[in-house]
């Protein structure tokens, strides 16, 4: 059975992210430890919070994530994601993981029709289900259909430098990179563990790519 | 492609098991809240709250093993609000299972905690639920809005459940906690909750309009047409009901498929 670890850096629910990973056939330990993380199948950085706080708390845990980036898959989900980008502009501009080239960026306050009911605002944070468009076939989504619905809650969005880096966009304000790829590190903006059987059928082909 | 309208079942819990009053008050017991939850979740439900009622006032830990049992078999979002004072509180919600906890009584009395909340948990997280009722004699401060009548009053923040005013206007109230980081916004009027009358609109609309964060509309539904209301004249950005679902009168699928059939972007 393939080894994965959820890095536990003290932030957000972890359960639902290990259920869903076990779930998909995976034997998963939480933990801080690195020799833990490098020795792992799979590695998934979860995360829920501010960009900032979020690098803050993962601490020296920033030099072994980039470092096992170069051998094991990795998942990043919704914080986890953005952390992976070069920075973001959240709260001031702060450094990523650098893992992806590309930025993270606020929506902007914009006035207008959201969900086609009569003159609702945009709201932010992007909160709900909403659908992802698969710009680049990759086995991270097998089985899936061109566009499936899954659970989002984030105020902050990623772009990626790189066209090619993007594995899937969402449209919300704007078109946004809700999952994205590079080598083998890959990211996803929604909560697969929030996403019914469809985030579960994810998690199960991540767990297949390791 | 857009972000849907999400219709969001609330369990009412007192010592773990699910019951719904009438105004608050007169429960009954519905079942088991995770087998409940399943089959909201099977009906299609976009999210579910368990609102623990009597948290304030008992013992709460059977909450706990509630959300942990929810979140073993749920991959869906799940929100708890009931009782929930202190960072401590929230930490151990979501470490337990909960994706956002909902704070309500104790934001009013420390609205500080919802900086707090926000800047640990992160914005998402935190739910403010805000309890009105209307109030017809207009004091300074206070913001009007028109009812359907034609008559004007002002919303005035009501606490514990509904039983004490606290002076505070409810649009300038849902203003404050969108500014001190909340994510979402709660919204349970009095007049209309347990009447089956439906949603309290005016103050849904005004409150939507106010605010950049979402806003759940929840209260008085009894029919199918009033989820479209609260969607499309309330402004809400999610509905959230309970004895309409508990007493089976129709299903979140039927709801769903009323909503779609009228243009209301919906997860079917």
């Amino acid at each position: 059975m393939k080894k994965t670890v959820i890095i536990d850096y003290g932030l957000g629910n972890l359960r639902s992210v290990l259920r869903g990973l076990e779930r998909a056939g995976a034997a998963v330990a939480v933990t801080a430890d690195p020799e833990e993380i490098m020795a792992a199948d799979g590695v998934v950085l979860p995360g829920v919070g501010a960009f900032r706080e979020g690098m803050e708390m993962l601490g020296d845990l920033r030099e072994t994530v980039v470092r096992c980036a170069d051998e094991i898959p990795m998942l990043g989900i919704c914080l986890g994601m953005q952390m992976l980008m070069e920075s973001s502009e959240e709260h001031g501009l702060h450094q990523g993981l650098g893992l992806v080239p590309g930025t993270v960026k606020r929506f902007p306050h914009l006035r207008g029709s959201s969900s086609g009911c009569e003159s609702n605002r945009w709201k932010v944070p992007h909160m709900g289900w909403n659908t992802i468009r698969i710009t680049r076939d990759d086995p991270l989504f097998e089985g899936l259909h061109r566009e499936e619905y899954l659970y989002f809650v984030h105020s902050y969005y990623v772009r990626t430098t790189a066209h090619e880096d993007t594995l899937a966009t969402t449209d919300y304000i704007l078109p946004f990179s809700s999952a994205v790829c590079n080598r083998q590190t890959y990211g996803v903006q929604f909560h697969p563990e929030k996403s019914g059987e469809t985030g579960l059928r994810i998690l199960r082909n991540f767990i297949g790519l390791l | 492609m857009v972000l849907t309208k999400r219709i969001i079942p609330c369990l009412d819990l007192k010592d773990g098991r699910v019951v719904k009053g009438t105004h608050f008050v007169n429960l009954r017991d519905a079942g088991d809240p995770v087998e409940l939850a399943q089959r909201y979740n099977e009906q299609g439900a976009d999210e579910v709250v368990f609102l623990d009622i009597t948290a304030s006032k008992e013992n709460r830990g059977a909450i706990f093993g509630v959300i942990k049992r929810a979140a073993d078999h749920l991959f869906l979002p799940l929100t708890v609000g009931g009782g929930i004072r202190t960072l401590d509180d929230m930490q151990q919600l979501l470490r337990a299972g909960a994706d956002k906890v909902s704070i309500n009584t104790s934001a009013v009395l420390d609205p500080d905690l919802i900086n707090r909340g926000a800047e640990r948990f992160g914005t998402q997280c935190v739910v403010t639920a805000i309890d009105v009722r209307r109030n017809f004699e207009m004091q300074t401060g206070a913001t009007p809005v028109s009812l359907p009548d034609g008559s004007e009053c002002w919303y005035e923040v009501v606490i514990y459940g509904g039983s004490k005013p606290t002076g505070i206007d409810a649009i300038r109230w849902a203003k404050e906690c969108e500014e001190r980081g909340a994510g979402e916004i709660l919204l349970t009027s009095m007049e209309t909750d347990g009447t089956k009358n439906g949603y309290d609109i005016p103050i849904t609309a005004a409150i939507s309009d106010a605010v950049g964060i979402p806003v759940v509309a929840s209260g008085g539904v009894g029919t199918l047409e009033h989820f479209y209301e609260g969607f499309v004249h309330g402004k809400a950005d999610a509905c959230l009901a309970a004895s309409v679902f508990h007493f089976g009168e129709f299903t979140i699928r039927q709801v769903k498929e009323y909503l779609a059939e009228r243009g209301i972007p919906v997860r079917l």
